[in-house]
């Protein structure tokens, strides 16, 4: 076994190559795994094992802090620091603090649901060892491929290699550090 | 036995149609190909990226470039005199204390509309054929919004002073923006806007970034596209997240984008000004930007799709749905207008019945008034013929009428209410100065430089939602997907009278 090796990876020209491989894999029992695409796959949720994000409960965070922002600035401000009486209106006339809570809540949560998408995703990271594969470049463009890690628990370079190659892809790449 | 029965199921419902080629003729009318000829996932990505990548760069490009460009500079003019002299070069003075500024402005925020109705609503409603126009559409809709904060912004004359009348913060005055005021609220809603759409827009871009990393050849575009794709790999794990961050944006976005035309038209219909309080303005402004949207999508995807050989992803059938809306979003506005008319006699109020005569037949811009109607009203109808609706030809110059007409209808609401209100002693004529027709004209510039910009640089059609739509991006899918389809022309069949058949 290659000391400086980051795993074992194999190309598929389909799809559905890429998921029954991918299903193999998983009940073959291999854990750190991963699969590239040059666009979403849903069925590879299920056959990599990769369990919901917790993105979405990261926006429902991120929404109501924006919304209780909102309410807390504009009842600060028109009730607590600076009252001020326009035609004799109540000082807290929540009715017009709708729009700009309203408006707060839909930033954030935006905001939470692309940079916690990035933040989790652990981008941008420039370097990645994939990208030592020269091959790895057509996976943007028309290419699947398949990635047993070499920190895997189960991971045996001679095993995995030869289970790669059982699953019959275009080729078996090792990943250099 | 079970599998028996199948095949007698199956036979009863082939003998529904004659043969399998009538089949397939039926399935390509109930679902056109979003995307034509024979494309693999390769080809979409080449076709796409080498417009920014090997294509020389055409000609028309540079023309087209260097007239938006020198228009442009209109807007450099304009903004540099009304910097150094105050906003009293502008011909909007009372009782017309708004004109072109906020005309421009709702103009340019209601274009801006489609493009977030085609990213956000129409991906919730899973309607397939936004993927080869919503990048675009996206990119039209930033660059509306940026020519539309302009005028607000500049309409205060000194906008290096605008951050503390406009955002709330903390400043040594102790003074605070008046949150009860529409204005403020519309500060929140175009900025949460221009800010939502870029996200949204840059986020779609990032996977088809990193094809064009991976796909350049010269170093330094290579490094550029690397840098802003932030590393993207495709791996199962962020396309999983992607997705649903994706999702979300869609999800917030769409009670965003009602929200902003909204409160854009809340500025009016809180005031008490005739023509302007009323309470259909909401929806009537949401259709009304809608409509104007995507008369600007036709205009700019119909040159598009030629110039760089395009009918592939954006089919005629695009073409065709974009009239549908335009044509159900016009008959909206129209009777918003017809509302207004209606609201004018219902109110019994004086006032509001003289606004609407005066608007209508009475006033000095009554011609204003019938050329709205000539181009928001009467030309959308040929919209009603599949001949007009198939023509590129047809669709362009009827989405250039329309555009025409939707800044018609700001002008009628916002100057025709304000001219003569409620004291005649202050009615009053306006008319734009220079300064006026030049700061408009000079955002058209802007606004056609950034999209050749847009189109020279980075992908005009998103190409890792293209890559879905092909037949080969089904996991084990073909077959279900084309015996669903079966069903559901069969169940269409089943349910349609005689002579529909």
């Amino acid at each position: 076994m290659e000391k400086n090796l980051y795993g074992i990876m194999a190309e598929f020209d389909s799809a559905t190559e890429l998921v029954d491989a991918a299903n193999k894999i998983r009940l073959a029992g291999y854990t750190k795994t991963d699969a590239f695409s040059p666009f979403p796959l849903h069925e590879i949720d299920e056959a990599l094992g990769i369990r919901r994000s917790i993105l979405p409960l990261l926006v429902f965070g991120g929404g109501i802090t924006g919304l209780l922002s909102g309410i807390a600035l504009q009842v600060f401000v028109h009730y607590i620091d600076y009252p001020l009486n326009v035609g004799g209106r109540p000082y807290l006339s929540w009715p017009s603090f709708v729009p700009p809570s309203y408006e707060l809540t839909i930033l954030l949560a935006g905001f939470t649901a692309v940079f916690g998408m990035l933040f989790l995703n652990g981008l941008p990271s420039p370097y990645h060892p994939v990208f030592n594969v020269p091959r790895f470049a057509l996976a943007t463009r028309e290419k699947f491929f398949l990635l047993i890690e070499a920190a895997d628990p189960k991971f045996e370079y001679d095993d995995a290699r030869k289970f790669m190659e059982s699953l019959e892809p275009q080729e078996v790449f090792d990943v250099p550090e | 036995m079970e599998q028996r029965n199948n095949w007698n199921r199956w036979n009863t419902r082939f003998e529904l149609f004659k043969n399998m080629a009538d089949l397939k003729e039926i399935q390509t009318r109930v679902y056109p190909p979003m995307v034509e000829g024979d494309h693999t996932f390769a080809t979409v990505s080449d076709k796409i990226g080498d417009i920014t990548l090997k294509r020389k760069t055409p000609y028309f490009w540079f023309i087209g470039f260097a007239i938006a460009f020198m228009v442009a500079q209109l807007l450099l003019f304009a903004v540099t005199v009304l910097l150094a002299k105050g906003i009293g070069i502008w011909g909007n003075n009372q009782p017309v204390g708004w004109a072109f500024d906020i005309i421009n402005f709702v103009w340019w925020i209601g274009i801006g509309h489609a493009g977030t109705l085609i990213s956000a609503i129409l991906l919730l409603l899973n309607q397939k054929w936004r993927t080869s126009i919503n990048r675009f559409a996206e990119a039209m809709t930033l660059f509306a919004v940026a020519c539309a904060a302009m005028f607000p912004l500049l309409h205060t004359g000194r906008p290096w002073l605008a951050a503390y009348w406009l955002f709330p913060y903390p400043n040594t005055m102790g003074i605070w923006p008046q949150f009860r005021s529409p204005l403020i609220w519309d500060v929140f809603a175009v900025s949460t806007y221009a800010s939502i759409s870029l996200l949204f827009w840059y986020v779609g871009l990032i996977p088809d970034l990193a094809t064009l990393r991976d796909r350049a050849k010269n170093k330094f575009f290579k490094f550029v596209y690397g840098i802003l794709s932030w590393g993207w790999r495709g791996s199962a794990r962020h396309w999983h997240r992607y997705e649903i961050a994706y999702l979300l944006l869609a999800g917030i976005s769409t009670p965003l984008v009602l929200s902003v035309h909204s409160i854009v038209s809340l500025d009016f219909s809180v005031s008490q000004v005739p023509g302007w309080h009323a309470t259909i303005f909401p929806p009537y402004f949401v259709a009304g930007a809608i409509f104007a949207g995507f008369a600007m999508v036709l205009i700019l995807c119909i040159p598009l799709r030629v110039w760089y050989n395009m009918k592939d992803f954006i089919t005629d059938t695009h073409l065709v749905y974009m009239a549908k809306i335009m044509l159900a979003t016009g008959l909206i506005v129209v009777y918003g207008y017809a509302m207004e008319a209606f609201f004018g006699w219902y109110s019994a109020s004086q006032y509001e019945v003289f606004m609407v005569k005066n608007r209508i037949w009475e006033g000095p811009y009554w011609y204003m008034y019938w050329l709205l109607i000539l181009c928001n009203g009467l030309s959308i109808q040929l919209l009603w013929f599949k001949r007009f609706r198939q023509s590129p030809f047809w669709l362009f110059l009827i989405s250039i009428v329309v555009s025409i007409g939707m800044w018609l209808e700001r002008f009628v609401i916002i100057v025709t209410s304000l001219n003569r209100d409620f004291l005649p002693s202050s009615w009053a004529m306006y008319s734009p100065t220079i300064f006026d027709w030049s700061m408009f004209i000079g955002t058209i510039g802007f606004f056609f430089t950034l999209i050749f910009l847009f189109v020279r640089f980075l992908p005009v059609i998103s190409i890792f939602e293209v890559r879905t739509l092909l037949p080969e991006a089904n996991v084990h899918g073909h077959q279900q997907d084309f015996d669903e389809s079966v069903l559901e022309i069969e169940y269409t069949w089943e349910r349609t009278d005689p002579p529909n058949r």
